[in-house]
């Protein structure tokens, strides 16, 4: 286990080296380049050569790579191009506007998605088990967007029940941030719920069918005692592994989620910075999420060996 | 000749459960699949007619501006008084073509990849998965948008951008299968009267493999068509003037509250091709009982 843990760690390093150079490389490969952007298409020679190196864009190649792996090695991420403010200071300003959006959805997903899969479960090809069946099917093929606009027209702007747009730190009351979380979580959280549904369902029902359930009703235990001290502690084995998956998952949804909800957090920092070729910010966001991406794999693989005492990391 | 006998021995042991009419027979019985599957039909029939099957030409204005649902125009009509009906057929075509050409480009590169990881093992093994790692390490939506961003708008750029990003999941599925089953008796079999390679993975690892590749196709399929709607959304699309069912919606934000029905049509669509995907690809996979792979479940 202990070796087994080392080599992961050291995968995973190599895995966000990996991605950091992907990204030098696909930055030089965007078309377009921030010093014309900046300086316009007939810019002031003197200026564009300020700009070049302000931003050292006038090394070598190699040696914009070195420095740049250096930098970010250091966790010195440098300056946005356009705001002119430190990357690090405009990250953790939107950090926790998309971590709060992502765990208010993974909360919506899980607490809807799991009891939903147990009672399709338990209770197979009763009315719950296909009214579950369908909810999670429509959320399975429901566009993230279009939910979020359903959303805000109907519980938004007709009911007027919830606040639609933007976000207030949980510093400013708890109430306020969560109420305007609800209506992106939900937009965000459904898909994800209707897969866990979906999962949970299977799962229990191969659980289910095991012979040390039978032997448990057989003994005479109440139903509730079997599914949850039997059933669920085996049946939800899979369920984790597509938690592994579940950050993916919400992050490809805050992309569009923060954009349908005026949210400034990490998925509309990328998409503006993509867009404007701004390289420093681009870069930035990507290390984050890459390094938040893999530990959590890591960290998933590890809660696996945890919960099931059956696999054991060998080699 | 022995060697053809004994495969066709070997072949035939399974052509009951593999033959077609088994598999037509299970997929008529499932209700949900045959409702997705007329639902393709529909759509396919759509984006193959395109404008000849719309009521009206879909750039066509007419003088009632955002007009509700009525006979005339059946699904209402947009700011500038054109069909949202006729516009939702029209806009099939890039759903579908992006749809099918996504899966095919992503089957492909996938199959050669996985196979050759999980075939060949070794270091081409190492190198393939090493790869597949990093592309792993993005969520595969962000990482369209970056290749969006890259390769530029456009058709084909989309097309093999969510490609490109979507690949990772078949590459997996495809090298787990083949590293089973050539520990299988009959890949030994066929090993030791002499086949060669290319015949042990065509003839006797790949048709094996297949079941769990259709339905990650399926997945994969599903996906594509969300993820084109996403990137459509978000500015990084087709083209903004070519009608996509996202481009639609897109085009419609600023009459959401006044007019439903543009805030409403479009989205559905979507949701029932996604749909009837899901239903066509859950039937085969209950089909060929490929258990390990929950419904459009993909990173």
């Amino acid at each position: 286990m202990q070796r087994y843990l080392i080599r992961r760690f050291i995968f995973s390093i190599f895995a966000i080296w990996a991605t950091m150079t992907v990204t030098f490389v696909f930055m030089r490969l965007l078309p377009g380049d921030p010093i014309t952007t900046m300086a316009g298409p007939e810019g002031d020679p003197a200026q564009i050569e300020l700009i070049k190196q302000r931003l050292g864009l006038e090394e070598p190649v190699w040696v914009q790579y070195f420095l740049y792996i250096k930098s970010m090695a250091t966790l010195e991420l440098g300056d946005s191009i356009y705001r002119r403010l430190p990357v690090t200071d405009q990250i953790l300003e939107a950090l926790p506007r998309t971590l709060s959006l992502s765990a208010v959805s993974f909360a919506a997903g899980v607490l809807i998605g799991i009891p939903a899969g147990i009672i399709s479960a338990i209770r197979r090809y009763s009315i719950w088990d296909h009214v579950a069946t369908l909810i999670a099917f429509l959320g399975l093929a429901m566009p993230g967007f279009w939910l979020g606009i359903l959303l805000i027209i109907v519980v938004g702007v007709q009911l007027g029940w919830l606040p639609v747009f933007g976000y207030s730190p949980i510093s400013d009351g708890l109430w306020p941030w969560f109420s305007k979380l609800i209506l992106p979580a939900l937009a965000t959280g459904t898909g994800f719920g209707a897969i866990l549904a979906r999962q949970t369902r299977s799962a229990m029902l191969e659980v289910l069918s095991q012979d040390y359930i039978r032997t448990a009703y057989a003994k005479g235990m109440r139903e509730r005692v079997v599914i949850i001290r039997h059933a669920l502690r085996n049946g939800l084995i899979p369920v984790v592994t597509v938690m592994g998956i579940a950050l993916a998952i919400l992050l490809n949804g805050a992309v569009i989620t923060e954009n349908v909800f005026a949210i400034r957090g990490l998925g509309r920092l990328f998409i503006e910075s993509i867009l404007g070729r701004d390289y420093p910010v681009v870069q930035g966001v990507i290390l984050l999420v890459a390094c938040i991406f893999i530990f959590m794999n890591f960290f998933v693989d590890i809660l696996y060996a945890v919960i099931n005492p059956r696999i054991r990391y060998t080699d | 000749m022995a060697q053809d006998t004994i495969q066709a021995e070997l072949e035939g042991q399974r052509e009951n459960r593999r033959s077609f009419r088994y598999f037509a027979r299970r997929f008529r019985r499932d209700k949900r699949a045959m409702v997705g599957l007329v639902i393709i039909i529909i759509f396919v029939l759509c984006a193959l007619l395109g404008e000849w099957a719309a009521p009206y030409q879909s750039d066509a204005q007419d003088y009632e501006l955002l007009a509700p649902p009525t006979l005339g125009h059946p699904l209402g009509t947009d700011n500038v008084g054109r069909d949202v009906l006729s516009r939702i057929i029209v806009g099939a075509r890039i759903s579908m073509v992006v749809g099918l050409s996504t899966v095919i480009l992503a089957a492909i590169v996938g199959i050669v990849l996985g196979v050759a990881a999980g075939y060949y093992g070794g270091w081409m093994d190492m190198i393939v998965m090493r790869l597949i790692d990093i592309l792993w390490a993005f969520p595969n939506f962000i990482l369209a948008v970056m290749l969006v961003a890259i390769f530029g708008l456009g058709l084909t750029n989309v097309i093999v951008a969510i490609a490109l990003a979507y690949i990772d999941d078949f590459a997996r599925v495809i090298r787990g299968m083949v590293l089973m089953l050539k520990e299988e008796d009959f890949v030994t079999a066929g090993r030791a009267m002499g086949s060669s390679d290319t015949r042990l993975m065509f003839k006797h690892i790949f048709p094996n493999a297949m079941p769990p590749v259709i339905v990650q196709a399926s997945v994969f399929v599903a996906a594509a068509i969300l993820a084109e709607a996403g990137l459509t959304f978000l500015g990084l699309g087709v083209s903004p003037l070519t009608p996509t069912w996202a481009s639609i919606l897109n085009d419609a934000r600023p009459f959401f509250t006044s007019a439903w029905w543009l805030a409403t049509f479009p989205g559905l669509v979507i949701m029932l091709i996604v749909l009837a995907v899901n239903f066509v690809g859950d039937a085969i996979r209950d089909i060929n009982d490929v258990r390990e792979y929950g419904p459009g479940v993909t990173s």
